[in-house]
């Protein structure tokens, strides 16, 4: 569904002074989506997530590289792709003094669809959404959770097989957001549908996505699956806090035999904490702690973590996505 | 396909200003004000100004300033929209560029016109005289002239963003072109330095020319040269207007 080559966007800096300065917002990415696949976009606030979603949207041209969307090229036949994409974009779609219903029709008709299959085809998502009864509900009356999924209709209403949603749940409740991952889900197995979705939650991308791309410094790091990802950073974390500190050098060296990184040792006082990261943790745990007890090394706790996506960023780029998170 | 998409987004523009009654019923008392508060003090003036009539004279004025001053500042709304995201929206939908303008447009026009018709047909009350098919021909160059400002207006707010940045720059447009266009008093009666200023104002010569159809003279330099403005800043308008709307992270 998607095909893009070296798809970059330069935008000339505004600094001051003869020397135009370049921005490389998105310096050449590789992205390939199959049909009925969901993708998520992941990368810190300023990567080039945005950039790349309004080039591959033909809101943006790109100042270099290629894009088929949908079968479509961007650049000269953005007719077309506008024509097959739905795109959800972060900043919402609809006035919050008009009528839900009634932008819902009014953007469906602007997509070429006639006024009664518009109205058919909005109501049939309103309930679908779980918006039902907010037909004629002004969206400044909304809650933030029946706004996203209204722009979500919005989007949808001209049937796409391909959407592209922006940061779908940014600003959403626990529930809210669990609630919308849902409708997300429900959009492939209903419907059928390809779905690309830009996203700084790591959990989203873990939650809903067959693979997952990242983003930094506008370039793309990594594309695998959530799990192939999680299993490149080596193992998972065991850290043990050691009650009696002048045995945490024993504790890690016994940890050292298993561990697959350096050992690192925290705290010298009572409580010393010792970590690594293990691979296949859950089969080399119970070893260790037999080892610990010959030793006669008593343990304050002991966990084991799973690597988390953000593991992965952390590896990947060097810096933790949650520190840039909005 | 075009005019679909532009009546689509006319209907929808349409919709939404009649829902807010603080538009309907701004939009219709500001003339109404114009000619109740301002109007009689003209009429002990007309004489001295040279016209037989203070509302003939007048009431050209006014059409002007409703259309300069109503258009311009029709870009605010469109700000707001953007920032709700709906510009985005309608972007992303194969609809014409130039629809999603002229559809914003159309409405500021049929605004305008409705208020044209209100100030006219109430100046009448007041002890308007004058030629009817010239009244109608000044209310025409007035919509037109709207448009060019709704359409320039628009264009504004569209690369601005930000209403901060765009209020100031609409009023040290406006209040100058107010001052010079003799929209209020004739600029015939100022002296030789203050006429020659206005000579470069375009919409002194849409004033002077709306002033002359409805007194009933048709086919005089006057009203060639407000015609001719007004066509021009028509298609210039327009032609600003357009070029921002299909410009592309516009």
């Amino acid at each position: 569904m998607i095909h893009a080559r070296g798809l970059a966007r330069t935008f000339e800096g505004r600094g001051r002074g003869k020397a135009q300065e370049e921005v490389k917002a998105v310096a050449g990415v590789d992205i390939d989506l199959a049909e009925g696949e969901i993708v998520g976009f992941l990368g810190p606030n300023g990567a080039g997530k945005t950039t790349t979603l309004r080039m591959l949207t033909t809101l943006l041209k790109p100042t270099a590289g290629s894009a088929t969307v949908a079968g479509f090229d961007v650049a000269t036949q953005s007719q077309q792709v506008r024509r097959s994409i739905g795109y959800v974009s972060q900043s919402g779609s609809t006035s919050p003094e008009a009528r839900a219903g009634e932008e819902v029709v009014d953007h469906g008709m602007l997509y070429g669809i006639s006024q009664k299959q518009a109205e058919s085809r909005g109501r049939e998502l309103f309930e679908q959404l779980d918006l039902e009864g907010l037909w004629e509900r002004k969206p400044q009356a909304m809650s933030g959770g029946q706004r996203r999924r209204l722009d979500t209709a919005m989007g949808l209403v001209h049937d796409p097989t391909l959407v592209f949603l922006d940061e779908p749940t940014t600003g959403l409740d626990p529930q809210a957001r669990a609630n919308l991952w849902t409708h997300i889900s429900d959009l492939r197995t209903r419907r059928g549908a390809t779905i690309f979705l830009t996203t700084h939650y790591l959990d989203e991308a873990d939650a809903l996505c067959d693979r997952i791309l990242v983003i930094d410094h506008g370039s793309i790091v990594a594309s695998d699956t959530p799990d192939a990802l999680k299993r490149q950073v080596a193992g998972d974390l065991v850290s043990l806090v050691v009650a009696d500190a002048s045995k945490a050098a024993a504790a890690a060296e016994l940890l050292g035999r298993i561990a697959d990184t350096e050992v690192e040792v925290t705290g010298a006082q009572a409580g010393a904490a010792v970590s690594a990261r293990v691979r296949g943790a859950g089969h080399e745990v119970a070893g260790l702690i037999r080892g610990l007890d010959a030793a006669g090394i008593d343990l304050e706790s002991i966990e084991v973590r799973r690597p988390t996506l953000d593991d992965v960023f952390l590896d990947l780029t060097g810096r933790s996505l949650r520190e840039q998170g909005a | 396909m075009f005019w679909r998409e532009t009546y689509i987004v006319f209907r929808r523009q349409l919709r939404m200003a009649l829902r807010n009654p603080a538009w309907v019923i701004i939009g219709l008392v500001q003339p109404i004000l114009y000619l109740c508060l301002f109007g009689p003090l003209l009429e002990p003036l007309a004489g001295t100004l040279g016209a037989e009539n203070a509302y003939t004279l007048f009431v050209p004025g006014l059409l002007v300033q409703l259309g300069l001053f109503g258009a311009l500042f029709a870009g605010f709304g469109l700000i707001a929209e953007w920032r709700a995201g709906v510009i985005e929206a309608e972007r992303v939908t194969p609809a014409s560029r130039t629809a999603l303008l002229l559809g914003r447009i159309l409405r500021d026009v049929l605004q305008l016109f409705v208020q044209g018709l209100v100030l006219i047909g109430l100046a009448f009350l007041f002890g308007l005289t004058g030629s009817l098919p010239g009244m109608a021909l000044g209310l025409v160059l007035t919509v037109l002239l709207g448009a060019a400002c709704a359409a320039a207006s628009n264009a504004l707010a569209l690369t601005t963003k930000s209403e901060d940045v765009m209020a100031p720059v609409i009023n040290s447009v406006a209040l100058p072109v107010l001052l010079l266009s003799g929209i209020l008093l004739p600029m015939t009666i100022g002296p030789q330095w203050l006429q020659v200023v206005s000579d470069f104002m375009p919409t002194k010569y849409i004033v002077n020319a709306i002033r002359e159809l409805f007194t009933g003279d048709f086919w005089t330099i006057t009203t060639m040269w407000g015609v001719l403005w007004t066509l021009v800043l028509f298609a210039a308008g327009l032609w600003v207007g357009t070029r921002t709307f299909r410009r592309e992270n516009a």
